[in-house]
C-alpha cells in the first residue's frame, strides 16, 4: 500500500477516492455526539415526532380523540404490544427473530386460566404462566444457540406447536372462571392506578428497567456486542450461547406477561389468544428502531413503535375509515421505517 | 527457562494440513518474528497458542508446565493476549466498550452492579495516550480508520499484564506513523519483560524490533534464526522457497 504525506507533514495511508483534507475533516467531525444531538439521530425520536404529528392532526379530525376515555383505551391497548416488543428488541438485537410469541400468549393464557379455574389462586396461576414461558424460551434458545438452528425456523415450529398444545389442553373451550382470585385478576388487567391502566404501568416500569439494562448492565452490553459481531464477542470470552438462550427466554417471558395481563383485562381466555400478534410485535419493534441485522436496541423504541401502531388503528377508527385498512397501514409504516433506516445507513458508510 | 514452548504441533482442517510438526520456544522479554507466505499457517499457529483452536497433536508448555487451552479465556488466564488479524471488534460499540469487552469494569450500588463508564473511558483514554493514538474512547468503532481500529485491538492487550503478547499482522493496513508507534509499543513490551510474537509480512518491522525470526512454509518451520545472524535477503529466500531451509 502506498503511503502519502499531506500538508501538515503527517502521513496517512492512501484511501481511495477521498482526498486527505476530506479525511481529516471527516475525522474531526466525528466528535462524540452527546445528549440532544444523539437523541435526534435515533429512529425512536422520529417515530415519536410522527406520533405527535398524527396526534395533532387527529385532534382536528375527531373530537373524541383527546377524550380521557379514548386515550385510556389507546394506551392500554398498546401496552400489551409494547411489553412484548421489549423482549423482541433483545432477540432482534442479536440478529434473531421470535415468531412464537403470539402462540405462546395463547398457551400461557390458557395455562393461567386452567390453573386459576382449578382454584389455585393468582400466584400459582402467574407462576405457571411464567413457568410455561421460561420452558418454551429455553427450548427456542437451546435449539438456536447450541444446535445452531435458524431462529426463523425454530420459532416458526414453536408457533405451530404452542398453539396446538394450547388447543389440546383447553379442550377448545373458553375459560372465564378464574376461581377465588377472579376479582383481583380482573382488577390487575382491567383497572388503573392514578388514572393510568395497570398494563401501562407495567410497560412504563419495564421500559425504565430495560433502559437501565441496555445502558448499564453487563448482560445488556454483551447482547449488543453479540449483535454487532458474534465472533468477536466469543473471542472476548463472552458466553455467547448462554446469552442467546437468555434472550429467547426473555422474549417468551414478556409474551407471558402480556398474556397474563390481557386475559385479566378480557376476563376470559380462549386458545386463540394472541393469534397473529407476532407480526404486530415485530413490526412495533422494527418501527421502534430495531435493525433486523442486529446490534441496535432502544428500550424506548418498543413502546414508541407499539404506540404508533395503536395510534394508526385508533385514528382510522375515529376517522371513519374501514378497519380492514388497519393492517395495510401497519405494513406501510413498517416498510417506511426500514426504508428510512436504510437511507440513513447508506449516508453513513463511505 | 522458556516462557512458551511448542512441541511438535500439528493442525489439520480435514484434508488441509495447516501445521506439520512445528516446534518453537520463546523466552521472557524476547520478540520473535513469525514470517511466511499467505496460507503458510501463521495465523493458525497464533490461534492455537491463544486457545482458539486445539492442536491436532503436539504439546504446549508454559514455564515448563503443559497446558491445554479449551477456550481463549484459558490462554488469557495463563497470561497470553492476542491481537487478531481481523481485529475482532464490535463495530456498533465505542472504542472503550471494545477495549473492555468481556471484562467490563463495574461499580456497586448496594446489591446492584452496573457498568463503570467513567473509569472505562478514563482507563482506555490513558492506554490510547500511551499508544500515542488519537483514538477517542467514546467514538464508535464503525467510524474509525484502520489505524484507530488497530489501536483499539492493541489496547485490549494492555488491560492485563500479560507474559506473552501475540500480534497477527498488527501493522497491516495502517499508516507509516502508526507503524512506528506499534513498533515502539512492541519495544516497550520487551523492555518490561514481556515476550512478543509478531506475525508480519513486512521485513523492516521484523528486523527492527525482533530478536529472532522463524519462517513457516506450507505448515512446516523451515528456519529459526537470530536476527543478527541473518539478512532480509535470506529470510525472503526462505519464505519463497528459493532457499530450502536454514
Ligand atoms: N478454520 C479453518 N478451516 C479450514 N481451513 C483453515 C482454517 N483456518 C485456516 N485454514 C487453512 O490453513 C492454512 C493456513 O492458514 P493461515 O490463516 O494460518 O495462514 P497465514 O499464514 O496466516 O496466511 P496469511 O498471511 O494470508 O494471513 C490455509 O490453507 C487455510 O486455508
Ligand atoms: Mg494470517
Amino acid at each position: 500500500m502506498s503511503d502519502m504525506t499531506n500538508q501538515d507533514g503527517r502521513v496517512r495511508p492512501g484511501q481511495g477516492p477521498l482526498g486527505h483534507a476530506e479525511i481529516d475533516e471527516s475525522i474531526t467531525s466525528r466528535t462524540e455526539t452527546s445528549g440532544w444531538q444523539a437523541i435526534v439521530r435515533t429512529q425512536p425520536f422520529w417515530v415519536l415526532m410522527a406520533i405527535l404529528v398524527i396526534g395533532l392532526v387527529m385532534t382536528f379530525v375527531s373530537d373524541v380523540f383527546l377524550t380521557e376515555r379514548n386515550l385510556f383505551n389507546t394506551t392500554r391497548n398498546f401496552a400489551f404490544f409494547g411489553i412484548m416488543a421489549l423482549g423482541m428488541s433483545a432477540v432482534i438485537c442479536t440478529a434473531g427473530i421470535d415468531l412464537s410469541v403470539g402462540s405462546l400468549m395463547g398457551l400461557a393464557g390458557v395455562v393461567t386460566g386452567l390453573v386459576m379455574q382449578a382454584g389455585y389462586g393468582i400466584v400459582p396461576g402467574f407462576l405457571a404462566c411464567m413457568g410455561v414461558c421460561v420452558l418454551v424460551g429455553l427450548i427456542n434458545g437451546v435449539l438456536i444457540a447450541y444446535l445452531r438452528m435458524a431462529p426463523f425456523v425454530v420459532t416458526l415450529g414453536m408457533l405451530a406447536m404452542a398453539r396446538s398444545v394450547s388447543m389440546v389442553i383447553s379442550n377448545n373451550k373458553m375459560i372465564y372462571d378464574f376461581g377465588p382470585d377472579t376479582e383481583l385478576y380482573l382488577w390487575l388487567g382491567g383497572e388503573s392506578v392514578l388514572g393510568i391502566p395497570n398494563p401501562v404501568w407495567v410497560l412504563i416500569i419495564l421500559t425504565a428497567v430495560f433502559g437501565w439494562v441496555w445502558r448499564y448492565s453487563t448482560w445488556g452490553r454483551w447482547v449488543i456486542a453479540i449483535g454487532g459481531n458474534a465472533k468477536a464477542a466469543r473471542l472476548a470470552g463472552i458466553p455467547v450461547e448462554r446469552i442467546l438462550v437468555s434472550v429467547y427466554v426473555l422474549s417468551a417471558v414478556t409474551a407471558g406477561l402480556a398474556a397474563f395481563l390481557l386475559v385479566g383485562w378480557f376476563g376470559s381466555v380462549t386458545n386463540a389468544l394472541g393469534t397473529g400478534y407476532e407480526l404486530n410485535v415485530i413490526a412495533a419493534t422494527v418501527i421502534g428502531g430495531a435493525n433486523l441485522m442486529g446490534g441496535v436496541v432502544y428500550a424506548l423504541g418498543a413502546p414508541i413503535g407499539a404506540a404508533l401502531m395503536e395510534l394508526i388503528r385508533n385514528s382510522l377508527l375515529l376517522a371513519g375509515i374501514d378497519a380492514l385498512w388497519q393492517q395495510f397501514f401497519v405494513g406501510l409504516f413498517l416498510i417506511i421505517a426500514v426504508l428510512l433506516e436504510q437511507i440513513r445507513n447508506r449516508g453513513k458508510s463511505d | 527457562m522458556s516462557l512458551l514452548e511448542l512441541d511438535d504441533i500439528t493442525k489439520s482442517f480435514g484434508a488441509i494440513h495447516a501445521l506439520q510438526g512445528v516446534s518453537l520456544s520463546i523466552r521472557p522479554g524476547e520478540a520473535l518474528g513469525l514470517m511466511g507466505d499467505n496460507g503458510a499457517g501463521k495465523s493458525t499457529l497464533m490461534r492455537i497458542i491463544a486457545g482458539n483452536f486445539r492442536p491436532t497433536s503436539g504439546a504446549i508448555r508454559i514455564e515448563g508446565r503443559e497446558v491445554h487451552f479449551h477456550k481463549p479465556i484459558d490462554a488469557r488466564n495463563s497470561g497470553i493476549e492476542i491481537v487478531y488479524q481481523d481485529l475482532g471488534l464490535c463495530d456498533n460499540l465505542s472504542a472503550a466498550a471494545n477495549v473492555f469487552l468481556g471484562r467490563e469494569l463495574k461499580k456497586s450500588f448496594g446489591p446492584i452492579r452496573y457498568l463503570d463508564y467513567k473509569t472505562m473511558y478514563q482507563r482506555s483514554g490513558e492506554i490510547f495516550a500511551e499508544l500515542k493514538s488519537e483514538t477517542r474512547p467514546r467514538d464508535l468503532v464503525r467510524q474509525m480508520s484502520g489505524g484507530q481500529r488497530q489501536a483499539v485491538a492493541i489496547a485490549r492487550t494492555r488491560l492485563s499484564d500479560p507474559k506473552l503478547v501475540l500480534m497477527d499482522e498488527p501493522t497491516a493496513a495502517i499508516s507509516v506513523r502508526q507503524v512506528a508507534e506499534v513498533l515502539t509499543l512492541i519495544r516497550r513490551l520487551k523492555d518490561t519483560g514481556h515476550a512478543v510474537i509478531l506475525v508480519s509480512h513486512r521485513m523492516p518491522d521484523v528486523f527492527d524490533v525482533c530478536d529472532r525470526v522463524a519462517v513457516l512454509r506450507r505448515g512446516t518451520k523451515v528456519a529459526d534464526k537470530r536476527i543478527s545472524e541473518t539478512t532480509p535477503e535470506e529470510v525472503t529466500g526462505l519464505i519463497t522457497g528459493a532457499i530450502g531451509a536454514a
